[in-house]
């Protein structure tokens, strides 16, 4: 899998929580997908709705997604078109939610740290990402950062297209 | 054997690894004691289908737990709505143990039902499952298709996390609760320290806390990324545990099991803590916060809705009544909670002092119903979360978290503060 980022969203800062990803007091609604990505970031950039496009990109600061377990906050972001998301770590439970989902994560401090300090000049250059997942490889700006690659059990269930398609097969064989 | 630290043992025994133990990253795959969700296990039960088809059934109807807490009563026609779909749910998979709405926060619900013996693993679609531990079991939050998937096969995969030792001494100062104590380690760990870690707790001052409030740090570990946050189980669990008659070992860790950090802390000399907007680990003392304006005071949500800390509250609100402009919302914990603080004269006291009484449920600790903020206004909570628009509006609003008792005399002060009047 491979992605070229179409535009970048930085979000630079650490601990950006799953209640400004996707409010509380929508939780218990039900939203299809495309109704969730609505209201994706809603509390962090009211800008990101009106101007997401398909195969943008995230990278953010430390502990992206933490706080509750709510996987609408991966959901509303991957159906608002979002290929991709490169944060120095995740949070626990996003991160497994995003595995579940198929949602590519990306751990990588250095190149976080590299696009948040080089943001405006990223930003103003239109500079795009392209991320090599098979291959653990990000390139940007003449930079390549090297990530770790998916435990094998997290990667199963990723390369499955996520939980729902990983759990028919196991049960399936069983 | 690689010395076991007490996550260890606990995923080891339900992975059926005990004899040769597990090693930290390991993955193992574990089935759950209970289950636990809750509204959201409409939304649950739509993927579970979608796993096992229309008429699939789940693996174990008697090893799901499912308590109705976070719309309740339903404040609208979809919230009722989705409480509908739960309970058909619940009556076509005979899911055995369900709760209905009123009966108390799910994190209440499921230890004081008896749902929660020490050393098994407890798996959780809300992440403050890590409340758990207090008990001396490992509670692991998930998402909601893991969840599904779990109600499916009964199993999911698990990595042995690393270990963090946090190690209490001394004793709490008047005015000073468990609340403060676990508000200053947040500050010292920070909001992603305990990230994909196991926390346990130890020393002197851990056999002095009561089962409340080793819940209040379990709770609150969540917040510093925690897997779980692990009381061993001693004297204060043991006696808990008789009105159930539950038949476990004593299980401890190893005395050469790894420790990834070790935090030490002597609670004699803390003081009354607050966590200022809009990150839990933003804990300053309260003495240190410039003079803050509140308009609503909270006391419930399951970090700090149960008897004792109701208690406290009424014995500061006692003859007293807080100021107009000020909105003082309790919300017990649970039922049995609300009866027997109705029984003390604790619900007395609160409502002469000004109090609004809720259902006990999670009120507007998610800001989906119950007392939410409007723009420009500062809540003093005892929950949780003070993260930005978490209680209502995000325009200009700012949540502070405190100890119940503090939350009580900042109502009665109608700013925030740790004197008392
Ligand atoms: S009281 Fe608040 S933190 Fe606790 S389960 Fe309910 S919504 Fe979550």
């Amino acid at each position: 899998m491979r992605f070229t980022s179409q535009k970048l969203w930085i979000f630079a800062e650490d601990d950006i929580n799953t209640d400004v990803i996707f409010p509380g007091r929508y939780t218990y609604e039900p939203l299809s997908p495309e109704e969730m990505a609505k209201h994706a970031m809603e509390d962090y950039d009211p800008e990101f709705v009106k101007k997401v496009e398909k195969g943008d990109i995230i990278v953010a600061g430390n502990n992206f997604g933490a706080g509750s377990s709510r996987e609408q906050a991966v959901t509303c972001l991957q159906a608002s078109g979002i290929s991709c998301i490169i944060a120095g770590s995740f949070a626990r439970i996003y991160f497994r939610n995003a595995i579940n989902q198929a949602l590519p994560l990306v751990i990588s401090p250095e190149c976080s740290q590299f696009v948040l300090k080089n943001k405006e000049r990223i930003l103003s250059e239109m500079i795009k990402i392209d991320v090599d997942f098979d291959k653990g490889e990000i390139k940007i700006d003449k930079e390549i950062f090297s990530f770790p690659k998916l435990d094998d059990q997290a990667l199963l269930i990723f390369k499955a297209g996520g939980l729902v398609e990983y759990t028919k097969a196991r049960l399936k064989e069983k | 054997m690689v010395g076991q630290t007490l996550i260890q043992k606990i995923l080891a025994r339900a992975s059926g690894k005990e004899s040769e133990g597990v090693i930290e990253n390991e993955i193992v795959f574990v089935s759950p004691h209970r289950i636990l969700s809750h509204d959201n296990s409409a939304a649950i039960s739509k993927t579970f289908h979608k796993i096992v088809g229309s008429e699939g059934k789940v693996w174990d109807p008697e090893r799901i737990f499912i308590a109705l807490d976070h719309a309740v009563p339903p404040p609208d026609a979809v919230k009722a709505d989705n409480h509908k779909v739960i309970r058909q749910f619940v009556k076509d998979q005979q899911i055995k143990h369900f709760y209905e709405g009123g009966t108390g926060i799910c994190h209440e619900v499921l230890p004081a039902k008896g749902h929660v013996p020490p050393n098994v693993v407890i798996l959780g679609s809300d992440s403050h499952t890590t409340t758990h531990g207090a008990f001396g079991a490992a509670g692991i939050p998930i998402g909601r298709t893991e969840t599904a998937s779990v109600w499916a096969i009964g199993e999911t995969w698990l990595k042995v996390p690393e270990s963090i030792k946090i190690i209490l001494n001394g004793s709490l100062p008047k005015g000073v609760y468990a609340k403060d104590i676990i508000l200053d380690i947040i500050r010292q760990v920070t909001a992603a320290g305990a990230t994909y870690n196991s926390v346990e707790f130890y020393g002197s001052a851990v056999k002095t806390l009561s089962i409340s409030e080793r819940m209040t740090l379990s709770n609150l570990t969540a917040e510093m990324g925690a897997k779980s946050g692990i009381f061993p189980v001693d004297n204060v669990t043991d006696e808990w545990n008789k009105q159930f008659g539950f038949k476990y070992d004593r299980m401890t860790a190893d005395e050469d099991a790894r420790y990834v950090k070790t935090l030490e802390l002597d609670i004699s000399s803390l003081t009354p803590r607050i966590a200022k907007p809009h990150k839990v680990d933003n804990v300053v003392p309260i003495e240190d916060l410039e003079k803050t304006y509140i308009d609503v005071a909270l006391i419930g949500t399951c970090t700090n809705g149960r008897l004792d800390d109701l208690e406290i509250a009424a014995e500061i609100l006692k003859d007293k009544t807080i100021p107009p402009g000020v909105r003082l919302l309790v919300y017990p914990a649970s039922q049995d909670v609300l009866l027997q603080a109705t029984r003390k004269g604790i619900i007395e006291t609160l409502i002469a002092a000004g109090g609004q009484i809720g259902v006990p449920a999670c009120g507007p600790c998610l800001g989906a119903y119950g007392g939410c903020i409007a723009a420009g206004e500062k809540a003093i909570s005892s929950a949780n979360r003070n993260f930005k628009g978490r209680m209502g509006s995000k325009e200009n609003t700012g949540i502070y978290l405190a100890s119940p008792a503090t939350v009580a005399k900042s109502a009665l002060a109608g700013y925030i503060t740790a004197e008392e009047e």
